[in-house]
């Protein structure tokens, strides 16, 4: 314990320094408990992180009029169904959810999928070329896709696929991150006497894919499907590039699109931002400890 | 650990394993035509453990090159030609032109400022926090599940619907913050107008919904570090603020260097944030630029004044600056580890 670097300070709770006394207890690792001031901090941030998604509520819940007064409103006014039956007309919602679950659906089931499948060849078969390729997929995990759009959109105009949803399925089919995703649960996941044993009964290493791989892999896919899904329903940049309000938008084009019309009226956006953003608090809601989990376990580097 | 599974059977098994034909060179008729099969069968054998790797990465590359590294390098193709977003299939060769256009350009410079300037002012204080909260969620809670679930809530948000409510809270007349300040004796803000208040703005709405990500990250990798390090700290008689600063930080190192790197691309690349801040001005990133970073510059290049060559060109200085960035990273983290 001679470390003699500085580190940058960062902000810390005060309650280090008044209970440093304590010698025994005196561990700032996971076994102790925290105190009230841990609590307060962390019931300051649970606020942080939910009002302004409460407060969309809210607004959506108003007319345009009570928006454009002061005091600002903090509680629910009356007009919440109307608003959100408004927005879901004006934004062509219902035709934005569909697509959307369209995309985000084959997009996450096809990025799981292959994901997996070459998780498992970097993480457990020897071939040649294996370091080299792992290193070209960690390396695109770097950069981003927004650095690709002008070809690709040269492309969609070519096939004329402007306004088609294939235009955002295809590029959104392929996650680097994935495939590092699937290759760290696997490497500790699916020990290798299982595949061996496998192989000793004759199985072919597609046969060991489907029977041995898919049924160890299924937890970490499962939270990688939902990872993907929410990037996916999520994206921005490129669907709102090739998709627009009038045909076939997603949800973000949409809520987007409502935002940028002439005389907007705040409680509509806020009423599609609302609609927009609610079934992923839905499921976050439900699988909420799983994608927790998920995220902690792809931090970890193996 | 990674097996050969063309030799993983043992030889006790004998016959039983594909793969190995039995050592028999006897040539009696039926026994010759089940030693042609299993000859067979270890050759399938043989081709499938050589080959089925490919099959297996070769998806995710084919699909890759396609859409990821055949569109990055085409643009810097693009870049030396004239291509118009009417036209997108026409190109007309001239040269290095659209790098002096851009160059040349206020604009790109003002972008490229602005895109440092809100890349600072989020990342840091969203990392320094993330750091904070990760060291409170690390202690035992009471539901400490629900706590790590609602920092999430912001990540679920998009950034449409994220910024657009973030426009209203931040309004210069009717906005909450504003009225919040009022309260405290403090004028009103033009957040959109001036141009810190509007970085600073758009930067809350990237802090607001990532911090809690990088909490996680960070909280991982506390819990990945070993409790006797701590036990012999505190044994050394180090408090638990000198713990945090000599046990947690040192162990945290690659993780913070991770997410640096993380969230600098991610800087790098704001677009949504400042387009739809101001939904009004759209492209130009405010009246007078003032929060124009230039992922939105390379939007209003190429789908406003409809010049993708020129767009392609600032595609590539971008991807120019990640390639610096990347190796800053690398010689950084190289030090760190020698010195470590």
């Amino acid at each position: 314990m001679t470390t003699t670097d500085t580190p940058p300070s960062a902000p810390t709770p005060a309650k280090e320094q008044k209970q440093s006394r304590l010698p025994k207890a005196a561990r700032a690792g996971g076994t102790l408990h925290g105190g009230p001031i841990a609590y307060a901090i962390l019931v300051v941030f649970t606020i942080l992180s939910l009002f302004p998604l409460v407060w969309t509520a809210i607004a959506a819940s108003r007319d345009n009029q009570r928006l454009a007064q002061t005091p600002p409103p903090f509680w629910f006014g009356s007009n919440l169904f109307k608003n959100l039956e408004i927005a879901w007309t004006d934004a062509n919602l219902g035709e934005a959810f569909l697509n959307t679950t369209i995309v985000a659906g084959i997009s996450a089931t096809t990025i799981v999928v292959l994901s997996t499948i070459a998780g498992f060849a970097f993480a457990k078969l020897r071939f040649r070329g294996r370091n080299a390729m792992m290193l070209l997929v960690i390396g695109t995990m770097m950069v981003p896709p927004q650095l690709s759009v002008i070809p690709l959109y040269m492309m969609v105009a070519k096939l004329d696929w402007t306004d088609q949803l294939q235009a955002v399925i295809f590029p959104s089919l392929v996650s680097a991150f994935g495939v590092f995703f699937m290759r760290q649960y696997l490497l500790q996941a699916l020990p290798d006497e299982i595949i061996e044993a496998a192989r000793v009964d004759g199985a072919s290493s597609w046969r060991v894919v489907w029977h041995v791989v898919f049924p160890a892999a299924r937890p970490a896919m499962a939270v990688l499907g939902m990872l993907m899904f929410v990037q996916a329903w999520n994206d921005f940049l490129w669907p709102f590039l090739v998709l627009t309000q009038s045909g076939n938008p997603t949800v973000q084009v949409a809520v987007a699109g409502l935002g940028r019309g002439y005389t907007p009226d705040q409680s509509l956006i806020m009423a599609g931002a609302l609609l927009g953003t609610l079934p992923l608090l839905l499921v976050f809601a439900i699988f909420g400890k799983q994608i927790v989990g998920g995220i902690m376990q792809g931090a970890v580097k193996g | 650990m990674a097996t050969r599974h063309d030799t993983a059977a043992p030889p006790a098994k004998g016959g039983a394993a594909p793969g190995r034909p039995p050592g028999t060179t006897k040539t009696e008729g039926p026994m010759d035509k089940d030693e042609r099969r299993r000859a067979r069968q270890s050759r399938r054998w043989q081709r499938d453990v050589r080959w089925s790797p490919y099959a297996f990465v070769s998806p995710f590359f084919l699909l890759f090159l396609a859409f990821g590294l055949f569109p990055l390098i085409y643009t810097g193709w693009a870049s030396l030609h004239q291509v118009e977003l009417t036209a997108p299939t026409e190109m007309n060769w001239v040269g290095l032109r659209n790098y002096t256009r851009i160059f040349d350009d206020d604009f790109f410079w003002n972008a490229a400022q602005n895109t440092l300037t809100i890349g600072l002012i989020s990342t840091v204080p969203q990392l320094l926090m993330a750091l904070g909260i990760a060291h409170i969620l690390n202690y035992k809670l009471r539901a400490s599940t629900f706590y790590r679930v609602v920092m999430l809530a912001p990540y679920a948000t998009s950034i449409a619907a994220a910024s657009l409510v973030f426009v209203l809270l931040f309004g210069r007349d009717y906005g909450m913050i504003n009225w919040g300040l009022g309260l405290i004796g403090i004028d009103a803000v033009d957040w959109q107008g001036d141009k810190w208040p509007s970085q600073i703005a758009v930067s809350t709405i990237i802090i607001w919904r990532w911090t809690g990500y990088n909490a996680l990250i960070y909280l991982a990798a506390m819990q990945a570090i070993p409790q006797d390090l701590y036990e012999s700290a505190a044994l050394d008689g180090a408090n638990r603020w000198q713990q945090f600063l000599h046990v947690t930080l040192p162990s945290l190192r690659p993780t913070i260097l991770f997410t640096v790197v993380v969230s600098t691309i991610g800087a790098s690349q704001v677009f949504g944030e400042p387009l739809l801040f101001d939904a009004n001005k759209g492209a130009s990133g405010g009246a007078e630029h003032q929060f124009q970073t230039l992922g939105l510059y390379l939007y209003e290049q190429g789908w406003v004044n409809q010049h993708l060559g020129r767009a392609s060109a600032i595609a590539w200085t971008m991807f120019a600056i990640l390639i610096v960035i990347g190796i800053v990273n690398y010689v950084i983290s190289r030090r760190l580890r020698a010195s470590s």
